[in-house]
């Protein structure tokens, strides 16, 4: 059951094959028995999946029943769920019981989704390793001595492992997309504001957005088509028609334009990485895409850019975490400072609070033009190269991250070393524009991904693109060797 | 950046850095600066600063009560409480 897709779980469903609680108890007793293995799972919402999958089974008896009713979903440990522990990856929120939803969540319910549990992430959704999870780190199903990738790392694995289905997760400067890549499965970020993010714990509000991990894009098409909503209770989301986006999967892609930046094929990218991915844009070719050179010039400085905004955004809206009125609270304090400071250094790690640092020194006072107000210019001249290379193109491609998954501590103690694993992915969120990663090939038997960048609002167009992709490739149905 | 610009921004993050981490801190923070300051060489003269990555604008609706009262569901999850109110420790001696 763990090998079909989402798309054959549905028509298995009403087909009766098996009903939403024998599927749901399959996924449980794999995550049970296997996610020892890699750690992808924070919490484990037995008794409530099993209440939502009868509920969905009465539902698909009734035979009026949402697409989605009755198919058992992961949700990263970021969005808010009313009564369920939610984390955020951190000791500060490790007692949290949300009284709501968030929007997402929401949406899923309404539409019957059995939800199986939070998966774990790197805290506060800072980092492109899930090293730094309180929960400890998350290990890639390909193998165990590698990262799965971050921030999304447990929704990677676990939709890798086959112990979900799919999995809810969000991306601010990759990370979707680059787990995605590492754990070779298809990820999806949306274009900003297209998903609510009423509920998602907040990193940074300007580059933030919930996506998706799944085995194929038809389902990431599936599944986004609940998971987009505009939501009044949350001032960035778009109020742009949403269309269904299965209707266009099978549109053949011949004439398609497809640009592949310059900056993006250059020093630093792994050699297997770059013939995979050149491998894979001869397939394009092959189903009637046409290839052109773009130029994006200022992608040199998306990592400062963002290393600049997100922690300024970051300090801001992790000041909520003061210890008094939800989380982690010190013992003892001695007055309000005592309060604060001591609640707050032990209750983040150590990334988090280095961030958070920045953050603030690039706001002082003194400092904020050089560094912040000049960071979100550099933003806009990112945003411009896009805007002109759309001109030009449909699609932009190119490799998701720069090497295949490495192994666990390799990063060493430079922070700047981690960060530039992010160096394809976070041009895009500065953008606010919608990317996907897809499976294209392996490199010492671990994956390659693919990135597809689409122009604002063309989910729709990159999903069509994608599973052309995959009817005429296999590389999105391997799995790991050690998979039972 | 030095352990005294550390302490103050440690303060204005409401942080403690224990003194033996000091330095350590100040080391990696200086390696994210560096990276960062690689913005400098560009030239922005004539370029408008972008908040929002679609230039959008603060939505507004009409002044009417929407939400319903929750307090007693945010307390039930607070640290300490009293009467309706979040307690802390005494800010004025």
């Amino acid at each position: 059951m763990h090998n079909l897709t989402i798309a054959q779980m549905i028509r298995e469903l009403r087909r009766k094959s098996f009903s939403s609680v024998e599927l749901t108890e399959h996924f449980l007793q794999r995550i049970e028995r296997l996610d020892s293995q890699y750690n992808s799972f924070v919490s484990i919402t037995r008794d409530q999946a099993l209440a939502q999958a009868r509920a969905a089974d009465a539902r698909l008896a009734a035979d009026n029943a949402p697409a989605l009713c009755g198919i058992p979903l992961a949700h990263k440990d970021i969005f808010c769920t009313n009564g369920v522990r939610t984390s955020c990856g951190s000791k500060m929120l490790d007692n949290f019981v949300p009284p709501y939803d968030a929007t997402i969540v929401e949406n899923y319910l309404r539409d019957g989704v059995v939800m199986l549990g939070k998966t774990n992430m790197d805290e506060f959704a800072m980092g492109s390793s899930n090293e730094t999870s309180y929960y400890g780190p998350v290990r890639n199903p390909w193998a165990l001595n590698c990262v799965p990738g971050g921030s999304s790392g447990g929704s990677a694995a676990s939709v890798a492992a086959r112990i979900a289905p799919a999995a809810t997760a969000s991306d601010t400067g990759g990370s979707i997309r680059q787990p995605a890549s590492l754990c070779g499965i298809t990820g999806i970020k949306p274009t900003y504001g297209r998903v609510s993010r009423w509920g998602m714990i907040a990193f940074a509000s300007s580059l933030d957005q919930a996506g998706l991990m799944t085995r194929t894009a038809e389902d990431a098409a599936l599944l986004l088509n609940t998971m987009a909503s505009f939501d009044g209770k949350d001032s960035t989301c778009v109020d742009e028609p949403i269309p269904d986006y299965t209707a266009n999967l099978n549109q053949p892609i011949s004439g398609l334009k497809i640009g592949l930046p310059k900056e993006y094929f250059g020093e630093g990218l792994n050699e297997g990485t770059a013939r995979a991915v050149e491998e894979a844009v001869k397939t394009f070719e092959k189903l009637g895409a046409t290839i052109h050179s773009v130029s994006l010039p200022h992608s040199h400085i998306a990592v400062p850019a963002y290393y600049v905004i997100a922690p300024a955004e970051c300090s801001a809206n992790l000041s909520r975490f003061d210890g008094v009125r939800y989380g982690y609270r010190c013992e003892n304090p001695q007055n309000l400072e005592d309060l604060y400071k001591r609640s707050r250094s032990e209750g983040f790690g150590e990334e988090v609070k280095r961030r958070i640092m920045v953050g603030c020194y690039a706001l002082s006072a003194g400092f904020y033009d050089a560094y912040y107000a000049k960071a979100q210019k550099a933003r806009r001249l990112i945003q411009q190269d896009f805007v002109d290379a759309f001109k030009q193109v449909d699609v932009i491609m190119g490799p998701t991250s720069p090497s295949p998954a490495f192994e666990f501590g390799s990063k060493g103690k430079d922070p700047v070393a981690m960060y530039l694993e992010d160096i394809y992915t976070i041009a895009t969120n500065l953008a606010g524009l919608p990317g996907m990663s897809i499976p294209c090939g392996l490199v010492d038997n671990k994956p390659v991904g693919l990135q597809i960048i689409g122009n604002y609002f063309a989910e729709a167009k990159m999903l069509n693109v994608a599973h052309q992709f995959q009817q005429n490739t296999q590389f999105h149905e391997l799995a790991p060797a050690g998979i039972q | 950046m030095d352990r005294s610009e550390i302490e103050k921004l440690a303060h204005l993050a409401r942080l403690e850095i224990r003194p033996d981490a000091l330095d350590e801190v100040a080391s990696r923070i200086s390696n994210v600066l560096a990276l960062v300051d690689q913005l400098q060489a560009l030239d922005t003269a004539h370029v408008e600063p972008m908040a929002h990555p679609l230039d959008a604008v603060q939505r507004l609706r009409a002044d009417a009560v929407t939400e319903p009262n929750c307090r007693d569901a945010y307390l039930a999850i607070a640290p300490a409480t009293e009467n309706g109110l979040y307690l802390v420790p005494k800010v004025i001696d």
